[in-house]
């Protein structure tokens, strides 16, 4: 909401001293007031965000040249850009290192520069507004004092590439606070928003934007307060309280991501037990390590999913025009769409017959608002924006209609036909069903071309990915606009063709129901879902059939039997009683597991020494289904069969996505796998024809 | 002076939520904000099409400032979007329609949106006025004697807190409680204890009829708290109240002789409610189709201690300028602060000797009949949210005029503190 007054006003200028009317020397702007501050503004050329590159420290190395032959009073480091500080290394870099040793000279040279920053004798200041990561995070931890302007947040992200910090990062922030809470954050890849930096210490103080060249002033004469070093930071310098708290340390992450598979965290653990009380022994452990990490296959894999995550993402670009939507249908799906839409700042309606149901869906929105680290006044503009609308008055406003009913074509074309004639015409009617036909759905309607699937993932505030399904007569403008409003609520669409199961559930299909019939087979339930997380799956899949729901996998696995060429495991009776005896898993309490506080029940880890056929069984017809999708066009690419089989099932990341494993195992040994498995276990596993095809 | 045309076009309002001893879910705004979503989203024009929004309101919480314009805003009525809250007592809800029908009426609106707002429930506790001024001089104590000296001044009865919500409904002229001023009435004017109970039986039974056949439906909005309750009806209703159970009661106000007890006053309750105020101009612009139109307003005062009164001199001031006499007035909305009370009105207008001295009338008004009178209920089974009552009985007499093919309703109220208001409506053929 923006008056004509604000935008007269426009946006705050960043307050950038002499350095706003300076030229720029490759990626810095320098000036000198008229007090001898030497004013350092980073601003990296044809981009809105900075990263940092090695333009950027080299850069910063003249500039330290000048300072050292005529020094300055003070030195004041900031970012010209009005979207934050520094986005973190650019990540493109990594993906040219091949070898450890140009990794390693080239970092040297990058620690060498700010080791030149952190030991110049005049005081140096460094102003984060917006986001601080990774590298830029680094080279604020140089400087003398930090100030945030509201709104700051710093963090390491780096874990998530399978990386730890490597310009400093791992010493210089254990050295300014707590050292666990610094692990921590370097551990878990959280970022600290500006009132947790503050508390932390990684702040020296928060101000407004209007008050920073006050607060700059207060630096350079010594009025703010730095807190000394702690007692954890005392305790932490004796190597048996690094023993015990490291020893912790592994603990967690080994609960988050087994070693095997994410060596980073382990790695930055053991540099920090042994070196935690030599700066410099750290930091060439830090370029030592780093080195090797950035050159694993784990870290170039998980590079290649945020490369898959940004080209999901370009797929969102452009307008959505919709500002507000309709929801009906406030089941678990319903309901967890209409408050994410609203978190996301549309107007929402949401319309179920079932008043409780509504009800519900208020207090899970004003749970995932609590999750999502919404502001008081935030939580109630977005739950204002959620409006349980039984009567319906929603509809003949509304840009968009996302029908999430329960999954039954027969009530689907009952509610559209009554839904329709009140749209306006212009409006686009989208369903979440995740295993009906979209073609068969767009029969009975009065406007086809304007329907389309709109397929999220459970649970909706976390599963990035939305699949975009078109059938053949679906307008383009209206899969682009629902892709845009991916982009718009912050989550990542595929855009796929109308096929059983779409991409995702016809790869994650024979993966669940496989996992059944090993059950039938006699195969312990924990064995075969430790089987999978030991492949990197986040979850096995008889856990994850429990929290799909039974009775959902159940309809899944029928629909999808029917409609595919291609056998499906059988779907032992068992199944359906179970079924109809209400034990539907997670919802209910009882599956295959029994759930309690959300979490299902398991036993002593089993042995897990032979599993046998168990991975290739559940992992490799996945796989098989990805090719098909692929020489069905159901999917564009293999990227986008890897980006999408990632944000909506949490396909082991490291493995950067089924088809990326599958060429790092070869086509050919797979084909000749999944053959043998056929001979053995039936024609479900004889592979695809498109296998031969591949690039 | 300019005399445009001034309709009702559409309105809502929660369901009035009986306070249960400890704050609802609701403040003012959030109750304005639950029936004003459905409202606005309802219509065919844009929510930024209203000139101003009006809310009466008569405890503001701290929070919520001017609370119109904290309204407007989070109903997504833009920035430029003008709001003020009104406040005249218990007369707030109808205050806030009476100024936006006499801006549309001059010519310089076209569309307000007028409501009222209030939670009871919220009503806060209020320090003594002795602990104030501790607590004040604590604070500037300086040193640590002085500061020890003032902590000897400190009583315990400091910290026994007023209901806010009492003095609220005390008159500080006359130091009376609202009940008692509906005992007085009850005393001058000869009403037993039963006939107030039976008056209270009736309330309940019409608000239950009308739940029931659905008549309140599209007036009644559905609303939903953040813990996921929702409140789909007014649930001070009592249907199973009976005479036997009334006589049960025991007075509140004065006790042990008083006539007036919980069961035959208006119950202490949250809501809100809003009118669309449009001029002929904005109906045709937005393509509206209006319920009723507002045809004249008029306030009165009267002694505090006798407040309950002021639907009389209010409304019988509207019919004589208009010319109208009983029978020409189908319907009524008089709000039922009091069972008492309303009986008390009824009384007076069947008084000749009260009509002439006191009305100017010639004659008795007349008996005003029951089936014409708060025919679907009233504050007695609904509850009375003070800053939100006159809006409702407002937006209701539009509907009813509708709901029976009726010509002309006035809706009014007693005002704490000795004032009255009244609006007429005409049906919109």
């Amino acid at each position: 909401m923006t008056g004509p007054v604000l935008n007269h006003l426009g946006e705050t200028w960043l307050q950038l001293g002499p350095a706003r009317s300076a030229g720029r020397d490759k990626t810095w702007r320098a000036a000198r007031d008229d007090r001898d501050v030497l004013w350092l503004a980073l601003d990296v050329p044809e981009t809105g965000v900075n990263t940092i590159s090695r333009d950027v420290l080299e850069g910063l190395d003249q500039q330290l040249d000048t300072i050292a032959q005529t020094p300055p009073k003070a030195v004041v480091i900031r970012s010209a850009k009005t979207g934050g500080f520094a986005a973190g290394a650019d990540i493109g870099m990594f993906r040219e290192l091949h070898d450890p040793g140009d990794v390693e000279s080239m970092l040297t040279r990058g620690h060498a520069v700010l080791d030149r920053l952190e030991a110049l004798d005049c005081p140096t200041v460094c102003v984060v507004h917006g986001q601080a990561l990774g590298g830029g995070f680094e080279i604020a931890l140089a400087c003398d004092w930090i100030i945030a302007v509201d709104g700051a947040s710093f963090g390491f992200p780096e874990v998530n590439l399978g990386l730890h910090p490597g310009l400093g990062g791992t010493f210089r922030l254990p050295d300014r606070i707590d050292p666990v809470e610094a692990m921590t954050h370097m551990l878990t890849g959280k970022t600290a928003h500006t009132d947790k930096a503050r508390s932390l210490g990684i702040a020296d103080t928060v101000v407004e934007e209007r008050h920073v060249e006050a607060a700059i002033r207060a630096a350079i004469a010594g009025e703010l307060k730095q807190e000394g070093p702690s007692l954890t930071d005392r305790a932490m310098s004796l190597s048996t309280a690094r023993s015990y708290a490291a020893r912790k340390m592994r603990a967690k992450a080994q609960d988050r991501a087994p070693e095997a598979h994410y060596p980073a965290p382990y790695a930055l653990i053991n540099l920090w037990q042994t070196h935690g009380d030599d700066k410099k022994a750290m930091q060439r452990g830090e370029i030592t390590s780093f080195a090797e990490l950035v050159t694993s296959e784990t870290s170039r894999n998980l590079v290649r999913v945020f490369f898959l995550q940004q080209a999901l993402k370009e797929d969102s670009h452009g307008k959505d025009s919709i500002a507000r939507v309709h929801v009906l249908g406030a089941g678990t799906m319903g309901g967890e769409i209409a408050a994410w839409c609203a978190l996301k700042g549309k107007n929402v309606t949401l319309s179920d017959p079932d008043t409780e149901a509504l009800g519900h869906t208020i207090r899970r929105a004003a749970a995932i608002c609590r999750e999502q680290h919404l502001s008081g006044t935030e939580t109630r503009d977005a739950l204002d924006r959620l409006m349980p609308d039984p009567g319906q008055l929603g509809v003949p406003k509304a840009d968009l209609i996302i029908e999430a009913a329960p999954e039954d074509a027969e009530i689907k074309g009952k509610i559209y036909a009554e839904v329709e004639p009140k749209m306006k015409s212009t409006a686009t009617l989208a369903t979440n069903t995740s295993s009906l036909s979209v073609t068969a759905l767009s029969e009975g309607l009065k406007r086809p071309k304007r329907f389309a699937g709109l397929h999220f993932f459970n649970p909706v505030s976390k599963m990035q990915l939305v699949e975009v399904v078109n059938h053949e007569g679906t307008y383009a403008t209206v899969t682009d606009q629902l892709a845009a409003f991916c982009g718009t609520i912050g989550r990542l669409p595929a855009r796929v063709r109308d096929y059983p199961g779409y991409l995702v559930n016809r790869a994650l299909t024979p993966y669940l129901l496989e996992a059944i019939q090993l059950i039938e087979e006699g195969h312990d339930k924990q064995v075969i879902d430790s089987a999978a997380e030991r492949f990197g799956m986040p979850m096995g899949p008889v856990e994850l059939a429990d929290q799909v729901g039974l009775d959902i996998c159940l309809h899944v696995g029928e629909s999808l039997s029917a409609g595919l060429d291609k056998p499906m495991p059988d779907i032992p009776d068992w199944l359906g009683e179970m079924v109809e005896n209400g034990n539907t898993g997670k919802k209910s309490g009882q599956g295959f597991y029994e759930w309690k506080d959300g979490k299902a029940q398991k036993g002593d880890a089993p042995d897990t020494s032979d599993t046998g056929d168990i991975t290739d069984r559940l992992m490799l017809p996945m796989l098989d289904a990805c090719v098909e999708c692929l020489r069905q066009d159901v999917a564009r690419d293999m990227d986008q069969v890897d980006g999408a089989m990632i944000f909506a099932t949490g396909f082991a990341p490291f493995r950067g996505g089924p088809m990326h494993y599958a060429k790092w195992r070869g086509p050919d040994e797979i084909v000749a796998r999944l053959e043998e498995l056929a001979d053995a276990h039936g024609a479900r596993f004889r592979p695809d024809p498109h296998w031969k095809d591949l690039p | 002076m300019n005399d445009r045309p001034v309709y009702i076009v559409d309105g809502t309002r929660t369901p009035f939520l009986k306070a249960r001893g400890k704050p609802g879910p609701f403040t003012p705004v959030d109750l304005a904000v639950q029936c004003g979503r459905p409202l606005l989203t309802r219509q065919p024009f844009a929510r930024d099409a209203f000139d101003l929004v009006i809310l009466g309101c008569v405890n503001v919480i701290a929070d919520e400032m001017n609370p119109a314009r904290v309204a407007a805003l989070r109903l997504g009525m833009g920035a430029a979007m003008k709001a003020f809250t009104v406040q005249i007592n218990c007369g707030s809800g109808m205050q806030s329609i009476d100024t936006a029908y006499r801006y549309i009426r001059d010519g310089g609106h076209d569309m307000i949106l007028a409501g009222g707002a209030e939670a009871l429930s919220h009503a806060p506790l209020v320090l003594r006025q002795e602990a104030v001024e501790w607590y004040a001089q604590m604070a500037t104590a300086k040193g640590a004697l002085d500061t020890a000296s003032q902590l000897t001044g400190l009583r315990p009865e400091f910290f026994k807190p007023v209901l806010g919500l009492e003095r609220g409904l005390t008159d500080p002229i006359t130091d009376l409680n609202m009940g008692q001023t509906a005992e007085i009435l009850a005393h001058r004017f000869d009403i037993s204890r039963e006939q107030a109970d039976a008056y209270a039986v009736e309330s309940h039974r019409r608000l239950a009829r009308a739940q029931e056949e659905g008549w309140l439906a599209d007036e009644v909005m559905s609303a939903f708290d953040r813990d996921g309750n929702h409140y789909d009806h007014d649930d001070g209703v009592r249907p199973d109240s009976d005479m036997d159970g009334l006589a049960k009661l025991k007075p509140v106000f004065e006790k042990p002789h008083g006539k007036v007890t919980a069961g035959n006053a208006s119950q202490i309750t949250d809501g809100a409610s809003w009118v669309i105020v449009a001029s002929e101009r904005a109906v045709e612009e937005h393509g509206l189709t209006p319920i009723a139109r507002i045809v004249d307003s008029e306030w009165s005062a009267l002694d505090p201690s006798v407040m309950g009164l002021g639907p009389v001199l209010c409304s019988t001031a509207i019919t004589e300028r208009q010319k109208l006499v009983r029978d020409d007035i189908d319907l009524w909305e008089v709000n039922e602060a009091f069972a008492a009370q309303v009986l008390a009105c009824l009384a007076a207008w069947n008084d000749e000797n009260f009509c002439k001295e006191v009305l100017n009338l010639s004659g008795a008004f007349g008996e005003i009949d029951r089936d014409a009178l708060n025919i679907d209920g009233g504050a007695v089974s609904l509850g009375h949210p003070v800053g939100t009552s006159g809006n409702r009985i407002v937006l209701h007499l539009a509907n009813a005029l509708k709901r029976k093919g009726a010509k002309r309703g006035i809706a009014t109220e007693c005002i704490g503190g000795g004032q009255g208001g009244a609006m007429l409506l005409e049906a919109v053929a």
